[in-house]
């Protein structure tokens, strides 16, 4: 397919998934706004196999199938009371699809015409780590919240002393790897930002409270969308770009107008046990319980 | 600046990006608060479009580690677009329902 009518095609896809958000904020064309978003996926996906670079199709088709079977059975077993905790666990599982498409670019960067390897751009570099780190603590942020979600984790903040000074240790250190590796390409470093991030995700989520949990979900609906942004700048891809930055903007926007529903401070949830050290902790931990914002939103939804 | 209107794709990469902030800002805007788990779940589905670079990464004919990397990657997006889209359709016709 020549590249400008793919370039179209993704367009089109692009436009249905703003239409899909846009009749999901409506009760009256929810239903059809899903229908579009399915459509843009599947114009989106069959532009990308029918790409010229696209030759072997064995391992797409058996992929493809393969988690058609798992997601389809999934969705229809699961119980609608635990909506949040699957959508939290889906949300990993985008962010390690994320940070394994940008290791799949520092390995093969010819596929996607980024440079050859020890050679790639060093835009395209910096784009690859943004993904792979965002996408590393999508992928450890999202367990932390189903764990907690699932009563498998308590869901009281965890928050021990000088907590929010390691995080922003960790932090330092990520960018600063993150900066030898653009100038280096050195892959053993690549890996090391991936686990850092790995290790930020569990730290940002574990000191938020479980009942603030549908806030931090839509939080890291946000982070999937900026790394899908991250990989569309890396592979020049108008659809990642546009994609993410709709996902990206809307998520954080819905974690917000959720907050306000609450009456509580985007900032505070956010920041968790941050801050006010023991005190904000525990001020976090008593204002919890009665609020429950996941149970009364399923119960609107009932209605 | 040789070429006097030579302008780095980047740069037009880049204004999509942010326009299409803006659009998701002003989409969501006005949902009502018994969609909210809906549109998560729709917005997760559609965030799997990253599957597009997963596919392009297992697209060589030759056996490579960026192509498992990406084999892997299209399970992972695979089992969110269908669980994503399927979950939401189960949610939006309970709330039909009801009405």
């Amino acid at each position: 397919m020549a590249a400008n009518l793919s370039a179209v095609a993704y367009l089109i896809s692009g436009v249905l998934f703003i239409m899909a958000l846009r009749g999901l904020s409506s009760p009256v064309t929810a239903r059809r706004g899903n229908y579009f978003g399915i459509a843009g996926m599947l114009i989106a996906i069959v532009t990308t196999i029918l790409n010229p670079n696209v030759l072997g199709f064995d391992l797409i088709i058996l992929g493809l199938g393969i988690g058609a079977v798992i997601g389809t059975i999934i969705a229809l077993r699961i119980q609608m009371t635990a909506m949040p905790q699957l959508i939290a666990a889906f949300h990993s599982l985008v962010g390690l699809a994320a940070v394994l498409v940008a290791s799949a670019a520092l390995y093969a960067p010819e596929s996607y015409g980024i440079g050859i390897t020890g050679q790639i751009k060093t835009a395209s570099l910096i784009e690859m780590s943004l993904g792979a780190a965002i996408g590393a603590i999508t992928f450890s942020g999202s367990l932390v919240a189903f764990a907690k979600l699932q009563g498998l984790v308590t869901g009281d903040p965890l928050v021990f002393p000088g907590q929010h000074w390691l995080n922003l240790l960790i932090g330092i250190v990520i960018v600063a790897i993150g900066a030898v590796f653009v100038a280096q390409e050195a892959i053993p470093l690549f890996w090391l930002l991936v686990g850092l991030s790995f290790v930020i995700g569990f730290l940002i989520i574990l000191p938020i409270g479980g009942a603030d949990m549908p806030v931090v979900v839509s939080m890291l609906n946000s982070y999937s969308g900026w790394t899908a942004a991250a990989a569309g700048f890396m592979l020049s891809n108008d659809l990642l770009i546009i994609v993410g930055a709709l996902v990206g903007s809307s998520g954080a926007i819905l974690s917000y107008i959720m907050c306000r529903a609450m009456n509580r401070s985007f900032i505070s949830v956010i920041l968790g046990g941050f801050g006010g050290e023991s005190a904000g902790a525990s001020a976090v931990s008593q204002g919890e319980k009665p609020h429950r914002a996941g149970s009364a939103d399923d119960g609107q939804a009932g209605n | 600046m040789e070429a006097a209107a030579v302008i780095d794709p980047f740069v037009f990469r880049l204004a999509i990006f942010v326009l299409a902030i803006f659009v998701g800002y002003y989409v969501v805007w006005s949902v009502t608060p018994a969609l909210h788990t809906p549109l998560m779940s729709v917005t997760n589905a559609i965030s799997s479009v990253i599957i597009v670079g997963a596919l392009i990464a297992a697209g060589p004919e030759e056996i490579s580690i960026a192509k498992i990397f990406g084999f892997a990657a299209i399970i992972l997006a695979a089992i969110n677009i269908f669980g994503g889209f399927v979950v939401t359709q189960r949610m939006l016709q309970m709330f039909r329902k009801k009405k």
